[in-house]
């Protein structure tokens, strides 16, 4: 029913017209939901419910009761006469208690990022085509592919062997696994340096130490730093699952914990962990808008 | 990074202790130059480290003493057994081993010697296990990214209103991602029994809290006007976000879902550790066993499949944007 108006040009669709006139691409959509429904029954086919396990309830409750009543003399480390005690710099601690077992999750995770950063830096600038020659590029991209997707449970598992179950494996481990996500992230910083400011130093007379001290450091130390915190963030949470193979920090007696089913230690080492993970996002989170918005 | 309120300038605390400099210009002007606050914060980070090391015991001469066992360690996992071709194998398909070269790739007798090595090595133990993995990361992915949807809505400041429930929502959300995937196995693994269940549940919770948090940040920041013009229609709250909002926020979270998809089979490889099927039982057995050529296969086929998923899901976001 296309009516010309007076100016003989066609009148303009309604609304109504453009609506039923939309594009309908059902084939696609029924095409699509049903390789979905196919994935999802095939996946479902394998994962089989077999009912809560005979303890099942009373973990839970065991867990909803440790949340609402923790160990205060473990949450607090308050020293008993039966608790292991060590010295870290010059104070008495309880090793079992959830102040000392924190702070060596953030030791692992710090010393760890720290120097994933700094062996990230070599990798990065040798895995980046603006830099090395092409095949140079690839066999370093290539390695920092094969770090990044060994599980970090299993580096764990293997530099156990080298240097026994402590709080020194969980460092070696996330330096090793940190290495991957950091120098691409690397990459991308150094792939996105402005080189006409190298230029304009060049031609005002730099020698070759100043134009990296005012030409590249500047813009790259901002992002290089928001990458290490970022990352500090992931390895935090990252050293608690390496604790429960035996890396140091808190996972381990986390664990311990959960399977003899003490539930009131469990609370503690769940509140202190929590607690931490909170503060640490918040405070990871200000850092680096702080460092973006300059 | 300058402070004003209503005309007064707080002085910082660090330049009321560590005065600024005062430099006299040429024309007899003088300016103030703040200190330079690098060498507090050196300061502090040599602190953290020195304190770090006392709380890890870092010792790099065991590195130096013991090193040679972790080259030894990975050699092995880089020649997995997958590789190992048993003597025989060649001529029982009528291939002699010494003409066995490059080219041997355009014989399909040469195909057959590595499926029959491939079906007959212990690589053959690995598939059930990896693709109980990805069964556990797609159907865990799926529900919880389902579920995550209308959570994240409500858990949004634009179109939840109520101040209180949203702080509860997200307080909640923030705790659940907090705890660490394994600890999440581990208790779901205790309650459920051991097996795939287990981890199918421990990925849905991981995956609802990630997707929860990306979610509300990004429908915070999409375009009201529509969803405003249906409200005042008199349409409620869900028939405006169906018809309104959805439309915005669909490419997003369906790219969201392809990532976390992605996270969750790097995730799901390892939750076996504890009890909640997949690879990660393999994983511990092999390591248990030091058979470190039989991690190196696991290792490949996970690595061969986490690529796989990985370039599906790139090349699908891609279509999406």
């Amino acid at each position: 029913m296309k009516e010309k108006n007076v100016s003989g040009m066609p009148r303009p669709l309604s609304i109504e017209e453009t609506y039923n006139s939309r594009p309908r691409r059902w084939w696609l959509y029924t095409l699509v939901v049903f390789l979905v429904a196919l994935l999802l029954a095939w996946a479902a086919g394998g994962v089989t419910f077999k009912g809560i396990a005979t303890k099942g309830s009373e973990v839970a409750r065991g867990i909803a009761s440790g949340l609402t009543n923790p160990d205060w003399d473990l949450l607090l480390g308050r020293i008993k006469e039966d608790t292991t005690v060590t010295t870290v710099a010059g104070i008495r601690v309880s090793t079992e208690g959830v102040p000392y077992l924190l702070f060596q999750t953030i030791a692992i995770a710090f010393l760890g990022t720290i120097i994933g950063g700094i062996l990230a830096i070599p990798f990065s600038f040798l895995a980046s085509d603006r830099i090395v020659p092409k095949w140079i590029g690839w066999i370093f991209r290539l390695l920092i592919l094969l770090i990044r997707t060994i599980p970090s449970l299993v580096w764990a598992l293997v530099w156990i062997r080298v240097t026994g179950p402590n709080a020194f494996c969980g460092v070696v481990t996330q330096s090793v696994c940190s290495i991957g996500m950091i120098s691409k992230m690397y990459m991308t910083a150094i792939e996105d340096l402005d080189v006409r400011i190298l230029e304009s130093l060049d031609a005002s007379g730099c020698s070759a130490f100043q134009k990296i001290r005012y030409g590249v450091l500047p813009q790259i130390i901002p992002n290089f730093i928001s990458t290490v915190i970022y990352r500090f963030d992931i390895n935090m949470k990252d050293a608690t699952t390496l604790g429960i193979v035996g890396a140091g920090g808190i996972g381990a007696p986390l664990i311990q914990c959960i399977t003899s089913s003490r539930w009131s230690m469990v609370g503690a080492y769940l509140f202190g962990l929590i607690l931490l993970m909170l503060v640490i996002e918040w405070l990871s989170t200000r850092i680096r808008n702080r460092l973006t918005r300059g | 990074m300058k402070k004003k309120t209503e005309g007064t300038y707080r002085v910082p605390l660090f330049d009321r202790v560590f005065r600024p400099q005062t430099v006299v210009l040429s024309n007899g002007h003088t300016v103030q130059r703040p200190r330079s606050r690098m060498p507090l914060i050196a300061a502090g980070i040599v602190l953290m480290i020195w304190l770090s090391i006392q709380l890890t015991g870092f010792d790099l001469s065991i590195i130096a003493r013991r090193g040679h066992q972790f080259t030894v360690i990975l050699s092995k996992i880089f020649s997995p057994d997958i590789f190992n071709i048993q003597a025989g194998t060649f001529e029982k398909f009528g291939l002699a081993p010494e003409n066995v070269n490059l080219l041997s790739v355009f014989d399909g007798r040469w195909w057959q010697a590595l499926w029959y090595t491939m079906t007959n090595s212990f690589a053959s133990n690995v598939f059930g296990p990896l693709w109980d993995t990805l069964r556990m990361s797609v159907l865990g992915s799926f529900i919880g990214a389902t579920l995550a949807l209308p959570i994240a809505v409500a858990a949004s400041t634009n179109i939840n209103r109520n101040r209180t429930t949203v702080l509860i929502l997200r307080f909640l959300l923030n705790i659940v991602r907090t705890l660490p995937t394994l600890v999440i196995a581990k208790i779901f693994a205790l309650i459920f029994g051991l097996g795939t269940f287990a981890g199918t549940m421990s990925i849905l919770v991981f995956t609802l809290g990630v997707i929860c948090k990306m979610m509300y940040e990004s429908i915070e920041t999409i375009d009201m006007g529509a969803f405003e013009a249906m409200e005042s229609f008199g349409a409620t709250k869900f028939q405006g976000f169906w018809s309104a909002s959805m439309k915005q926020i669909l490419p997003t979270y369906l790219s969201y879902c392809l990532y976390a998809l992605e996270m969750n089979v790097r995730a799901a490889s390892i939750l076996g550790y504890v009890g909640a099927g997949g690879l990660g039982l393999l994983i511990d057995e092999r390591i248990g066993w030091r058979d470190y050529n039989g991690l190196g296969t696991v290792l490949l086929m996970l690595f061969l499949l986490v690529v796989s998923i990985e370039s599906l899901s790139r090349f699908l976001r891609k279509k999406l944007s």
